[in-house]
């Protein structure tokens, strides 16, 4: 079992409450719903979890129009029924119309494999609902073939979720649940010192001052995750900005380099250089 | 194994379910968690809670039980406001006392002060409590009328790592039962959304008359499906003025946000209660009103009618001609309700007060009266009950 752990990769900060969600999805071979603000990286988890465990990655996304049974089969009828005008002898066996899905790629892999469902809520609010029985008995029938199809080794799921609808009780209790909050501080360095080994020591943590700074900004409508963060920090490093320009311009000024990369919404870019403004004009008449 | 917890969980008003028990305890077995109460934490929080807006509450009821605190369970219920405490704090507080905290550097200061020495303490010895209590000369013992005050810092206890993981409540913004903020706005809006969506109408499914109709070896298969009906309408009308000033700043956000998702919404404002006219422009009130018999004759029983106020006013604003503070009404405000009802049928009234102080304003319960008890706390799960009462 020692093996089978997930710790997080060296790319992938996982805290303690994440991993152990983790390990019980994957001992107890259930699926693992994750949550959390856009941007906390979870829908790169389950790519972690695949690379760590050294499995295949099955990424199934879903969109409005996604329906469950896209994920298992689809009965391409009209091309049968081209076939059928055309004369082709394919029309004859109807397994030659079933195309299958991600879900059925998934049970059909010769090693376990990890599935990724991502952005559950994006589709229709029986979406969830219709996948019930396979994602629990991690099986299903295909009635045009009259087939079972049954998971040779049942998948690591993983299913994230924008909380843009509310998702069935039913579903819920099949699966684990993680919700991924932003990362404090500390949690924040590592997560940097994974991606940026080696990054001055006082230019990451005037960095981690300022963006902390900007995130507290209030009346943000979009505020800066960490995918944002490391994007800035990429810049900072490919401009190579020194750190006591961050510390400078967090004094006085307070208005970060390159902030383009932290706020991608122009009211909010217009409402921190407000701030700014009369932050600076208060500085000024002290 | 952990049945009492489990128990503990459900009258606490979580919804855990047999099935997820039996995860937790096959997952413990197969050793998933180890050995410490951190793990053990963990795993139990990623079976059994499915929604971020628990996670205050279960961390609660975690700490309650195993800490041995049963009877604490009662004010689970009751959340109370740190703003509050200080409140409470400050008030039992002499002018002497005062003094010598502002000598010790402030209140914050003073709450770090208080929570080494009850650490401290429990090193020492057991009966704690009694140490803070009675200490009459300690700066601390105005805090003892306030059993409460004492424990915002949070006790600190043998397993002290422990505790501190779920003691810190990081997830209290998410819990449902607060006011709305700028985030729980957000999945408030999704909320209307959904609701937005339903409702029926015949129409052609055309991918679905193709599917089947090649299905059908090219026999025409017509198939029809429900609507997807996105076409709610929806009146809004909005107590304005007051006490109700910064709630409608966060209605129309919340109402306007969501404006794509309804086909349409129509603001009207009104003082206090409904009566003969309203108004859709604040500034201009007394110059361009708009009757409300009118409204009731442009905008069909179609729509769904929501109020939002406090409902907090004399009563006599109500049940009397004339009572009205602004003007002379000569009909009374319950009149005038009971003929948008009539209209509109679909109809709730969104309260920002708490429901718990709903019970002290006899307003409040006239008009939850008048409502057919269709009135619903301003918070995610008040919208939550309200959206389904407009179904």
């Amino acid at each position: 079992m020692a093996d089978s752990r997930f710790n997080g990769t060296s790319t992938y900060v996982a805290t303690d409450d994440l991993t152990m969600a983790v390990n019980a999805a994957v001992t107890l071979e259930r699926p693992i719903l994750v949550k959390g603000e856009p941007g906390t990286g979870k829908t790169q988890l389950a790519i972690e979890v695949a690379e760590s465990l050294g499995k295949p990655l099955f990424e199934w996304h879903i969109k409005s129009t996604t329906k469950a049974q896209q994920g298992l089969f689809e009965y391409d009828a009209v091309a049968r029924l081209r076939d059928s005008q055309l004369g082709d002898d394919r029309v004859h066996d109807i397994s030659n119309y079933i195309v299958r899905g991600k879900i059925w790629e998934a049970f059909e892999s010769d090693v376990q494999p990890v599935l990724l469902i991502d952005e559950v809520d994006k589709a229709d609010i029986e979406f969830p609902n219709d996948l019930l029985q396979e994602l629990d008995r991690m099986e299903f029938y295909v009635y045009e073939t009259q087939k079972l199809i049954k998971a040779t080794h049942r998948p690591i799921i993983v299913i994230t979720s924008n909380n843009e609808k509310e998702l069935p009780d039913a579903f819920l209790r099949r699966c684990f649940f993680h919700y991924i909050k932003f990362p404090e501080q500390e949690t924040m360095e590592r997560i940097v010192d994974v991606h940026f080994p080696n990054l001055k020591k006082d230019l990451l943590s005037e960095a981690l001052n300022a963006f902390y700074k900007v995130r507290d900004v209030p009346g943000l409508k979009k505020k800066p995750s960490t995918s944002e963060l490391l994007d800035w920090i990429r810049l900072l490093l490919a401009e190579d900005i020194p750190p006591e320009v961050l510390r400078a311009e967090g004094a006085r000024k307070a208005i970060p380099p390159l902030y383009g990369a932290l706020l991608k919404n122009e009211q909010d870019v217009h409402l921190f250089e407000q701030l700014v403004f009369l932050d600076r004009r208060a500085g000024s008449s002290q | 194994m952990l049945i009492p917890f489990f128990y503990l969980l459900r009258d606490g008003g979580m919804k855990p379910s047999i099935t997820e028990l039996l995860t937790l305890l096959e997952a413990m077995k197969k050793g998933v968690a180890g050995q410490s109460v951190d793990d053990f934490y963990y795993l139990s929080r990623a079976c059994l809670v499915k929604d971020e807006s628990k996670l205050d509450l279960f961390d609660r009821i975690f700490a309650a039980y195993f800490e041995g605190v049963e009877d604490s369970l009662s004010d689970l219920m009751t959340d109370v406001p740190e703003e509050w405490l200080r409140h409470q704090a400050e008030l039992f507080l002499s002018e002497e006392e005062r003094a010598r905290i502002e000598a010790m550097g402030g209140f914050e200061e003073l709450m770090k002060a208080l929570q080494e020495r009850l650490d401290e303490q429990d090193e020492r010895h057991e009966g704690g409590n009694k140490w803070i209590g009675t200490a009459g000369t300690s700066p601390f013992g105005a805090y003892g009328y306030n059993p409460e005050g004492v424990r915002i810092g949070q006790q600190g206890s043998r397993n002290r790592s422990a505790v501190k993981v779920w003691d810190r409540r990081e997830y209290r913004n998410l819990d449902d039962s607060v006011e709305l903020g700028t985030r729980n706005v957000k999945i408030a809006l999704r909320r209307l959304r959904k609701f937005a969506r339903e409702g029926a109408a015949d129409q052609l499914d055309l991918e679905d008359t193709i599917d089947k109709t090649a299905r059908n070896a090219g026999l025409l298969d017509i198939r029809m499906v429900p609507e997807r009906h996105n076409a709610v309408k929806v009146l809004l009308c909005l107590d304005i003025g007051g006490s109700m000033d910064d709630h409608v700043r966060v209605c129309e956000e919340l109402f306007s946000a969501s404006r794509s998702e309804f086909k349409h919404l129509e603001y009207f404002y009104f003082h206090n209660f409904i009566y003969e006219s309203l108004w859709k422009d604040n500034r201009r009130r007394h110059a361009e009103k708009i009757s409300t018999l009118d409204i009731t004759h442009k905008y069909g029983a179609d729509y769904k009618l929501v109020f939002v106020g406090d409902a907090t006013m004399s009563p006599y604003e109500i049940v009397y001609a004339g009572g009205s503070v602004e003007h002379w009404n000569d009909e009374p405000g319950a009149v005038w309700i009971k003929r948008l009802l009539n209209t509109y049928p679909k109809a709730i009234w969104l309260n920002p007060e708490p429901r718990n102080r709903w019970d002290y304003t006899p307003s409040v319960k006239l008009t939850r009266d008048i409502m057919d008890d269709r009135m619903y706390p301003l918070t995610i799960a008040g919208l939550d009950e309200g959206i389904k009462a407009l179904h």
